[in-house]
């Protein structure tokens, strides 16, 4: 008996184990704007429990999916941090016709890793009391505009210009204020909030009418036009239990 | 393009700084990394190659939590009433200075390996000082290596992009530097803006190649 005669059922069980898998659970790759990160590992979590398939996000900003979208990125949904970028991918024929909506609607916030820093009317950006305020990149991030919206309305831009870092996502605007490296920056809520509180630090909620609502939309993209996961996918979230994920998070609906 | 031109600026300084800074710091780490016989050799020859074989990423992050408030070097600096490091030029400066570090002592401890210790008898021999026959034999003797140094220390400086992202901030004029300028005219479509400046860098970059291997020959650095 040669070795590869001995073999062959060994193998033809794998390719049955193999093809049985892909036949009832399908894979969806989406990408992810950075300041959903948190919450859409919990959907991707809770939805691949449910259902069987498999979820692999990838996580930026949107300005950065929106030119590999353009390039020929194969993801299957996007969920960007915007309306206005789901929007040019679907004017451009990118997209699934009627797919869009808005899953979420972010909230930006002012913080601090340090306690007590950041008081809860915003009055520490009138002080001198810090270096560095970080914000994601207005340029690529919705959360950078937000953030400068904010800042020209509450007539402080042009004096905190000179202290501006700016992150080329909203991770990494986190990222600088975390490490303490920045004193405080605007980050997006649900990078700071679990379940009804900022988890540490110090923070102040920005009002909502200091910037433009964060809409953020989602899209099927067109390599998903047949794939019935995807369309689960966005069930899954416009339903109760994605629902319920997003909340507690802090984003409105 | 003004924008841009800040950038390059900005880039030039910065590359001219950290070769400079580079060829005192490097000339002394590659003499005695050919000269020594300790067993410190190894180790301190890894530690100086290591900048070669990290992902800038890991550099970036170590960067970013040393020099941060509760980092040893952030606290250090703190302490003595410098201000932090990132986000800042100086920052910049030091991060590249340790990034290129191989690219600077490699060259110039080939170019010490390759002469031997022949000419170095010799001027002993003459009763020339040891100070006298590091820099009136030896050195001399190196210079080609020390300018295949110096071009690499400075293109490879220049081509730095992780850790600038990484602990930079992206302030035009200070840490904007060009290769993050790209990126950032790439990731907001602004290609034709991005096209200036990548082929700028295609161009450079091979005029910095051929420069190097025309006078090869010359040079004793592989």
């Amino acid at each position: 008996m040669s070795l590869v005669s001995r073999f062959t059922p060994c193998l033809a069980a794998f390719a049955v184990a193999v093809f049985a898998q892909a036949a009832q659970a399908d894979e969806i790759s989406i990408a992810v704007a950075a300041n959903f990160t948190a919450p859409a590992k919990d959907i991707a979590a809770a939805f691949e429990k449910e259902t069987g398939h498999k979820v692999t996000p990838s996580f930026g900003s949107t300005g950065q999916f929106y030119a590999q979208i353009n390039e020929g990125a194969p993801f299957d949904i996007f969920l960007a941090a915007d309306d206005t970028t789901p929007a040019k991918l679907e004017k451009e024929g990118k997209t699934v016709a009627g797919s869009r909506f808005t899953y979420a609607i972010g909230t930006l916030v002012l913080w601090s890793a340090k306690e007590g820093f950041v008081d809860d009317k915003g009055e520490v950006l009138q002080k001198d009391a810090f270096e560095h305020l970080s914000i994601a990149d207005p340029e690529k991030a919705p959360y950078g505009t937000a953030a400068v919206e904010a800042l020209t309305k509450l007539k402080l831009w042009d004096k905190l210009q000179a202290k501006v870092v700016k992150g080329n996502n909203i991770s990494q605007a986190h990222q600088f204020v975390s490490t303490g490296n920045a004193e405080l920056g605007f980050v997006a809520l649900s990078q700071v909030y679990k379940d009804g509180k900022v988890t540490s630090g110090s923070a102040w909620i920005v009002p909502t009418d200091l910037y433009e609502p964060i809409r953020q939309d989602a899209v099927i993209l067109n390599k998903a036009k047949d794939n019935a996961a995807a369309k689960a996918f966005i069930e899954f979230l416009k339903g109760p239990k994605g629902e319920q994920i997003i909340k507690s998070y802090g984003y409105g609906k | 393009m003004h924008s841009s031109l800040t950038a390059i600026w900005l880039t030039v300084k910065l590359a001219t700084l950290v070769t400079v800074l580079l060829l005192f710091i490097g000339t002394p780490i590659a003499w005695w990394l050919s000269r020594t016989r300790s067993w410190l050799k190894g180790p301190v020859g890894a530690v100086v190659t290591l900048p070669l074989v990290l992902p800038p990423t890991v550099i970036g992050f170590y960067l970013l939590l040393l020099m941060g408030p509760h980092g040893p070097v952030g606290q250090a600096m703190e302490s003595v009433g410098l201000s932090r490091l990132p986000f800042s030029f100086a920052g910049l400066v030091v991060a590249s200075v340790f990034y290129s570090l191989p690219f600077v002592v490699q060259p110039i401890q080939n170019a010490f390996e390759a002469m031997g210790s022949r000419p170095l008898e010799v001027a002993a021999s003459l009763r020339a000082s040891p100070w006298d026959r590091f820099f009136t034999v030896a050195l001399p003797l190196a210079r080609p290596g020390m300018l295949t140094a110096a071009i690499l220390g400075f293109a490879h400086t220049v081509g730095e992009f992780g850790v600038v992202l990484m602990i930079g901030g992206n302030i035009p004029g200070k840490t904007q530097v060009l290769s993050v300028k790209i990126f950032d005219y790439v990731e907001t479509m602004q290609y034709e803006q991005a096209h200036w400046l990548a082929g700028g860098m295609v161009c450079f970059s091979f005029l910095v190649l051929l420069l190097l291997y025309s006078g090869r020959k010359k040079s004793a650095w592989v």
